[in-house]
């Protein structure tokens, strides 16, 4: 049972980095300039990075006989269990680099806490991930004041992107039954305390980008439970394609 | 500052030094810092082996390559991918610096100045063609992971600047 809550447990980090590096990699020669296009796969290849030394954690304690690669491209969409954030398309620029601010600040708050896990295994990943987790919000921060406090038009299109993504990042703040549990071991974190720091921090951000702060209340959720977005299913689609049409093929 | 020394066998250590960094290839993998430890063990070359970035693809390659180098001197080799401590630019050899800036790499300068560079806050990056730092930050992210991409205003030459990661 131990085991399983802690498959769950990494999995539930390790999906949003696979998805959100998926979706970056869609950009991959379709970015809108070089050095941004080059930027947003270079982010793509360090999350996909972290990913695999999660999976290949998860393939060792799992009970089954999995590799990183079963868990990776062989899973149904309703065995993901990333937040609906990361797995949201990227309309335009501007939503991507919301998207991943919105990420950002989060995974960052998550690695650094993550370094004090009773895990060994997970805190390797986090202080490795930190370095490269912290580059990334660099650049997504730069990138949301830029547009943000740029022309009118990329102002109103950061908006529109934060406007529209706002209702994702409660969903970064719940806990599954898994991260309970590993939260009670002293393994596992938990995100909920630093829901506030990490609303002060977007906040903060947002101002300073002359955007404004969304006052909905209105949260949706569903990705860490499984119950995705209509996005998902043609993400899965391209993500999979290759282990599902040639069965077990290896590089 | 924690420097680790790797632990490598003597005797392994010119072998290990033709074996070069794919995406660099005037760095040997001892020059980069990525051996942590290579001991042989009955026989058997074991070594470990720690990416610089999560991603980088070129491990994978300087698995293959280690494997290939000791299997011409009818070795076998062990490679295992280690995460812990993690590496930091700290670990790339004095000489390994040299032949980077040779190369047309500008490499790491300690992490304060680092920010300053890419924040554009000072202008302390050496241009690898002329020598000037009158340079700037072009993009965060070069052609690799590693590295950034930096423009040198009085040559106006573009030249990769390798990242201080610590």
């Amino acid at each position: 049972m131990q085991n399983k809550n802690l498959f769950h447990y990494i999995l539930g980090i390790a999906d949003n980095s696979l998805i959100l590096g998926q979706r970056l990699g869609e950009l991959c020669g379709h970015g809108p300039s070089l050095e941004t296009d080059i930027a947003c796969t270079n982010i793509s290849l360090d999350l996909i990075g972290q990913t695999r030394s999660y999976y290949q954690y998860a393939a060792k304690i799992s009970e089954e006989d999995k590799t990183e690669d079963d868990i990776a491209f062989l899973r149904l969409e309703r065995e993901y269990k990333n937040v609906l954030l990361v797995e949201q398309p990227n309309k335009h620029f501007g939503y991507v680099m919301g998207r991943q601010f919105l990420f950002d600040v989060y995974h960052l708050m998550l690695m650094q806490e993550l370094q004090n896990s009773k895990d060994e295994t997970l805190v390797a990943i986090a202080k490795k991930g930190i370095k490269e987790v912290s580059y990334h919000k660099r650049f997504s921060t730069d990138w949301v004041k830029r547009l943000g406090d740029g022309t009118e038009e990329s102002n109103q299109k950061m908006q529109e992107a934060i406007d529209g993504l706002w209702r994702y990042t409660d969903e970064l703040f719940q806990l599954t039954d898994a991260d309970k549990a590993m939260v009670e071991l002293g393994v596992g974190v938990d995100v909920s305390k630093f829901k506030e720091a990490y609303y002060t921090e977007v906040t903060e951000v947002l101002k300073e980008a002359n955007l404004t702060i969304p006052e909905s209340k209105y949260f949706t959720s569903g990705g860490k439970k499984g119950v995705h977005s209509e996005h998902m299913g043609y993400l899965l689609s391209d993500l999979q394609y290759m282990q599902r049409t040639y069965p077990n093929m290896k590089w | 500052m924690k420097i680790i020394t790797p632990n490598i066998d003597l005797h392994l250590l010119d072998l290990l030094e033709t074996v070069s960094d794919p995406e660099i290839p005037v760095l040997s993998v001892l020059d980069l810092g990525v051996i942590r430890e290579a001991k042989e063990v009955e026989g058997v070359i074991k070594i470990k082996l720690t990416p610089t970035y999560s991603g980088c693809p070129a491990m994978d390659v300087i698995g293959e390559d280690l494997e290939k180098a000791f299997a011409e001197i009818g070795k076998k080799t062990e490679v295992e991918l280690v995460l812990a401590p993690a590496w930091t630019t700290d670990w790339i050899s004095e000489a390994g610096k040299r032949k980077m800036e040779e190369y047309g790499i500008a490499a790491p300068l300690e992490e304060t100045a680092d920010k300053d560079a890419l924040l554009g806050n000072k202008k302390l990056v050496k241009c690898t063609n002329c020598g000037s730092k009158n340079t700037r930050l072009v993009s965060q992210f070069g052609s690799t992971a590693c590295k950034a991409l930096f423009k040198c205003d009085d040559c106006q030459e573009p030249f990769d600047y390798f990242k201080c990661l610590k």
